[in-house]
């Protein structure tokens, strides 16, 4: 897959960035070498190998259904860029 | 002018009913509480926390899998949906792609056709899977504008499942049979309330039309906002309108998102500009693949018991109910262990009564008593003693069937013993409510109707049968109700020929 300078503008456009012309020349460059190493990956032969979406192995650690009341909700409201009351307070995002 | 054919499909949200949210312990049930009441670090994507999966959540979803006749997968993997909101704290919703928990499900659908027969009708459910629920977003307080936006978390991570039906609907009435039938399954398995008004439940459609006999599809608009059963039929009949006339008007409908406006009644485009959804699936890293057990599974439907449809068949065969009057007592869970009891009274008094009876009180006097009750369907319990028991429902039906309480006597004794728990034949007697077959009785009951009313017994010898209405009812007038009905019709036109 050959990557261009169009690629990178637009995932920097989903990821909210704004990039400057010489790095997006950078990128595109770093990308394309990272993106020919998958493609070099590509060439194994893995037939015989099935898709795999979690090398951690772990079986379920799943959790009981008993609330916990986290009780420094204050240090997260504090991360929020704004707030209002109990509300976190962030620009109109509707016209 | 080419006559259309609708072409629906719904994506449904229903709130899973657990104590905590899917990936951490803050609690659930905050409608009542200030806003980020219930807020941790995992569920506001603060860095470094860790998503748990919640057991519960996992059993009811695949629990809801089971009764869509879904396959619910051995292994199930959840992904990441990117995009940036202000209610989706880590930027990213934690729910699952390409491996969903449940697969390739069908729901049967009883649907009242226009001749007033009764069709069954497949829908499959495509697929459902888990996610997790984003924040509120608050635009305005009351009827003022706000300048900013006001976001609580809340409801941020709250479990949800999502039910992707094939487009297999071709109406506004079957989408809303499909919705009904959705929410009877995943009420009868304990999944989920599914209050629409309180956001239990929300249903997204997607809808095209196409002439009828092209199987090509048109092209889809998504409609949003629904906030109860009687919006989303209003809005899909309004939008199957709306797009025949662009079409009839030589135009092409474009693929678009629009929102139903309750207040006009109708749906209205969000022009949204934003860029074509891409939200880079890709798996969860911070948790691994989702495995169910064919032993978990197994637990699970010994669990559910047995599903409507099959207690359907089994009434319908074991009864002899009709598919309709078995999809009656089948609505709820509740209701057909109520139903399973009187049948059970009927067998084990030995009373003479067949199924359709019983069944034809509880459709009728029972359910409109119990919507009194504010009980339900669903919920109700065959020993709840606020309602009458199965056993004296059973005797009441036994007396209409043995021609020994008419119809609207059998309403007056019904109520009676709900009232006052009092055995209904014995009401009979204290009431004097036993229906009079007695030929000699209701002949002198006949003459004197006829007697009292020469006018409606001269147009009858004249061929107006309507004018039998009112002499029969002078007689159930003098018989307080009690006169067999057949019996009156016979002597007055025995007497008139």
């Amino acid at each position: 897959m050959e990557i261009t300078e169009k690629d990178v503008e637009h995932i920097a456009e989903l990821a909210r960035l704004e990039l400057a012309a010489e790095e997006k020349k950078l990128y595109t460059g770093q990308l394309k070498s990272i993106f020919g190493w998958m493609e070099e990956l590509n060439k194994a032969d893995t037939a015989s190998v099935p898709p795999t979406s979690n090398v951690l192995g772990a079986a379920n650690p799943l959790r009981e259904d008993k609330p916990f009341y986290f009780e420094d909700r204050e240090a997260i409201l504090k991360n929020a860029p704004g707030r209002e009351y109990d509300f976190i307070k962030v620009k109109k995002v509707i016209e | 002018m080419p006559e259309f054919e609708p072409v629906i499909g719904l994506e449904v949200h229903t709130q899973l009913k657990t104590e905590t949210k899917m990936f951490c312990s803050c609690k659930t049930s905050a409608s009542e509480a200030p806003a980020n009441a219930f807020i941790c670090p995992v569920c506001t994507g603060q860095p470094g926390a860790l998503p748990t999966p919640n057991l519960r959540a996992v059993r009811l979803g695949a629990a809801a899998g089971l009764a869509l006749g879904c396959e619910v997968s051995e292994v199930s993997v959840f992904a990441r949906k990117n995009y940036f909101y202000p209610d989706n704290p880590k930027a990213y919703q934690i729910s699952q792609f390409d491996k969903p928990l449940c697969e390739n499900g069908a729901v049967e659908l009883d649907l009242k056709d226009a001749a007033g027969g009764v069709r069954t009708k497949t829908v499959r459910v495509h697929r459902a899977h888990l996610e997790e629920d984003a924040g509120k977003s608050l635009h305005a307080i009351g009827s003022r504008q706000l300048d900013h936006t006001l976001v609580d978390f809340n409801r941020c991570g709250v479990p949800l499942l999502e039910i992707v039906s094939e487009p297999d609907l071709n109406s506004a009435d079957e989408a809303y049979a499909y919705l009904m039938e959705l929410k009877k399954l995943l009420q009868w398995v304990g999944v989920s309330n599914c209050d629409m008004e309180k956001g239990e439940l929300r249903c997204d459609v997607n809808i095209s039309l196409r002439p009828k006999g092209e199987t090509k599809l048109g092209r889809k608009v998504e409609i949003k906002n629904l906030n109860s059963f009687k919006a989303v039929k209003d809005a899909i009949t309004h939008e199957i309108g709306r797009q025949a006339a662009v079409l009839n008007g030589g135009g092409a409908v474009d693929q678009d998102t629009r929102l139903w406006n309750e207040k006009e009644q109708k749906t209205v485009s969000m022009r949204s500009k934003e860029l074509a959804h891409d939200y880079r699936y890709f798996p969860e890293p911070d948790l691994s693949p989702l495995r169910i057990s064919a032993a978990f599974k197994e637990e699970l439907k010994k669990e559910i018991g047995e599903l409507p449809k099959a207690k359907k068949d089994r009434f319908k065969a074991e009864y002899g109910l009709s598919s309709y009057d078995a999809g009656v007592v089948t609505g709820g869970k509740g209701l057909s262990a109520y139903f399973e009891a009187c049948m059970s009274e009927v067998k084990r008094s030995g009373l003479a009564v067949p199924a359709k009876n019983v069944l034809n009180l509880i459709a009728s006097e029972f359910l409109a008593r119990l919507n009194g009750l504010k009980k339900d369907s669903v919920t109700l319990d065959p020993g709840d003693k606020e309602l009458i028991s199965p056993a004296n429902l059973a005797k009441t039906a036994a007396l209409t069937a043995a021609g020994k309480l008419s119809a609207s006597a059998a309403k007056t004794v019904f109520a009676k013993s709900w009232e006052t728990g009092k055995d209904p034949e014995t009401l009979m007697g204290e009431l004097g409510l036993a229906q009079v077959s007695d030929a000699g009785l209701i002949k002198d009951w006949a003459r004197e109707a006829i007697a009292a009313n020469p006018k409606a017994a001269e147009d009858f010898r004249n061929g107006n049968e309507k004018a039998l209405g009112p002499l029969v009812g002078v007689i159930m007038k003098k018989s307080k109700g009690t006169a067999n009905p057949a019996a009156a019709n016979a002597a007055i036109k025995e007497l008139l020929k």
